[in-house]
């Protein structure tokens, strides 16, 4: 059994306190994510994923219940440790890069942190390298694309090499060719390192790629389990206001349509290759 | 756009002067505005202009470029060396026709005067074309340090001055964005007179102000997250180099001034 990671107990949040009636943002929510898993946190909008992210580095503290970072309640003691183990990436790709070039953007947590200069430099080399962005070094913001601003934000996170990687929507405002080259940059990552990726999405093509999804409604934990016991649910996600991914929508559809099919499909592949030797199968 | 206008545009090379310290090159700019004021005549004048030629020829920066720095100064000059020439009322009068009369104190120091403005101008201007505004930054940074005694938030300061610079592209872009929208939805901001063109200017005004503040909120948070908490315990990633140019840069500004105050009157 591997060593859990994050755990939230009975974790209630609400942003205006002031307001009693008003449905709190996250309503008792339990989870125990283990070290070197990949979590997906599904939701529709507004259903407290990003709140859940932002409880679980300390940006946002809970009501009543706690969050425990390997194995020891989040306070303000500990918080800034605790963040220096754990890379976050946001959703916009602008509005998360802070330095004037790709390396001093790499480098901001590091100097934050007080790394020496030798160091320093001998990571941010790394880190590029590990995103494939180290033939923009010096490039500006302005001049990359949103996939490879957000790999940058990538470099940036995993430059302090922490135990955690935290993708808020990371890949929600990039295009399909800059999305598959965050998702692939962060399936590397992790052949090499033991990290742990909760990536937070409402894609659900995305969340096929995890180990285990979470999905949340209306601030309260709908459902969890692997990507095949969630998405089975079928109808019950689309009510939810979720995207079944293409290839399980599409199969549902052919079905309705009274197509013969052998198997539920979660990608396009399985799909395609049950497709063409359905015919055999008669 | 707005880039250039603040900090020239950087233009990249290998000179001798790019290669210098951004702290040598902002003290050599700064104390250089005091030696030129030593200058009071004809020869020590004409030293400052030998002085910044050869310093022209050291950056190996295209004239064409200079000429561009000293355009919006042009006016500022030409004005004072009006003033000068037709206000000061000293020594013989080498002009007189109608009612304008014109003392030859008053051309010498009209010239005087233009000479200053512009081998300033130009010694600004070549800081700003060999450094990147990064290292301007960097190197004031630095060079402020010292009044931190004195409740100077330097490092704020600093950080402000580069995120700015940061942003300005994306919010030109932005601006773009928002002004084909409006005009897209048939608002019209190049017609009309100065009163329909004030307000045509606010439908584009309130939503870039409004995605400032949520793009201003969201580096905070992305800041927070990536551990910054002001300028206490934190390293640098980016070194300035003095070196021994520098040091005798720094000198030959000492030489320059000893020798003017050896020809001046
Ligand atoms: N700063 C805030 N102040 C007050 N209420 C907020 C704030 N941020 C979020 N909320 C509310 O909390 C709830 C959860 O928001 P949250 O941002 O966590 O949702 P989300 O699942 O991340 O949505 P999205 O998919 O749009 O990113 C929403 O009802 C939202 O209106
Ligand atoms: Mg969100």
């Amino acid at each position: 059994m591997k060593r859990e990671i994050i755990s939230l107990q009975e974790v209630t949040f609400t942003y205006a306190e002031e307001d009693i009636g008003i449905r709190p943002a996250i309503q008792n929510v339990s989870y125990t994510i283990n070290e070197g898993e990949w979590v997906a946190i599904v939701g529709h909008n507004g259903s407290g994923k990003s709140t859940l992210a932002r409880l679980m580095n300390g940006l946002l503290f809970p009501q009543t219940g706690t969050v425990r970072i390997f194995g020891e309640p989040l306070n303000e003691h500990n918080l800034w440790d605790t963040r220096s183990k754990m890379g976050m990436v946001f959703q916009n790709p602008d509005n998360q890069f802070v330095g004037a070039t790709v390396q001093d953007d790499v480098a901001f947590a590091l100097e934050n942190n007080g790394i020496p200069f030798e160091e320093m430099v001998e990571r941010v080399h790394a880190s590029l390298a590990k995103v494939k962005m180290s033939d923009f070094m010096n490039s500006e913001p302005h001049h990359l694309s949103g996939g490879q601003k957000q790999r940058v934000a990538i470099a940036g996170a995993i430059a302090l090499q922490p135990s955690i990687l935290l993708l808020d929507e990371a890949t929600s405002m990039l295009d399909p060719q800059g999305r598959e080259e965050v998702l692939q940059t962060v399936h590397e990552l992790r052949k090499e390192t033991d990290l742990t990726v909760i990536s937070i999405t409402h894609d659900l093509e995305e969340a096929l790629l995890a180990d285990r999804v979470i999905v949340m409604n209306q601030g309260e934990k709908y459902a969890t389990g692997s990507p095949h016991e969630v998405f089975e649910r079928g109808q019950e996600l689309i009510d939810l206001g979720l995207d079944l991914p293409f290839a399980m929508n599409m199969s549902r559809l052919l079905r309705a349509q009274g197509v013969q099919l052998v198997a539920d499909h979660m990608s396009e592949e399985e799909l395609v290759n049950d497709l063409w030797t359905s015919h055999f199968n008669k | 756009m707005l880039e250039k206008m603040i900090f020239g545009r950087y233009i990249p090379g290998d000179s001798f002067i790019h290669r210098l310290d951004a702290r040598a090159k902002l003290l050599f700019v700064f104390f250089f505005i005091m030696v030129v004021f030593i200058a009071n005549n004809w020869i020590t004048y004409g030293i400052l202009l030998v002085f910044t030629f050869l310093i022209i020829k050291l950056s190996k920066i295209r004239l064409y470029f200079l000429i561009n720095g000293l355009k919006p100064v042009v006016f500022l000059i030409i004005f004072t060396f009006l003033l000068h020439l037709f206000f000061t009322r000293e020594g013989p009068i080498i002009l007189d026709w109608k009612f304008i009369k014109i003392y030859e104190e008053g051309l010498k120091q009209g010239i005087f005067i233009s000479i200053r403005f512009t081998v300033l101008v130009i010694l600004t201007s070549i800081l700003t074309l060999t450094t990147t505004p990064i290292s301007i930054t960097d190197a004031l940074e630095i060079l402020l340090n010292p009044l931190k005694k004195w409740k100077l938030p330097v490092h704020e300061l600093a950080l402000m001055m580069s995120i700015s610079l940061r942003f300005i592209p994306t919010l030109m872009d932005e601006t773009d964005k928002i002004m084909k929208a409006q005009m897209a939805r048939g608002s019209d901001m190049t017609t009309g007179n100065m009163k329909e063109r004030m307000n045509a200017i606010v439908p584009l005004l309130i939503p870039l102000f409004v995605s400032a503040f949520k793009r201003a909120e969201d580096l905070a948070t992305a800041m927070e997250v990536r551990g910054y908490r002001g300028g206490e315990g934190r390293t640098r990633y980016r070194k300035l180099e003095w070196a021994l140019r520098d040091t005798l840069t720094l000198l030959t500004l000492v030489v320059l001034a000893v020798i003017l105050v050896y020809f001046r009157n």
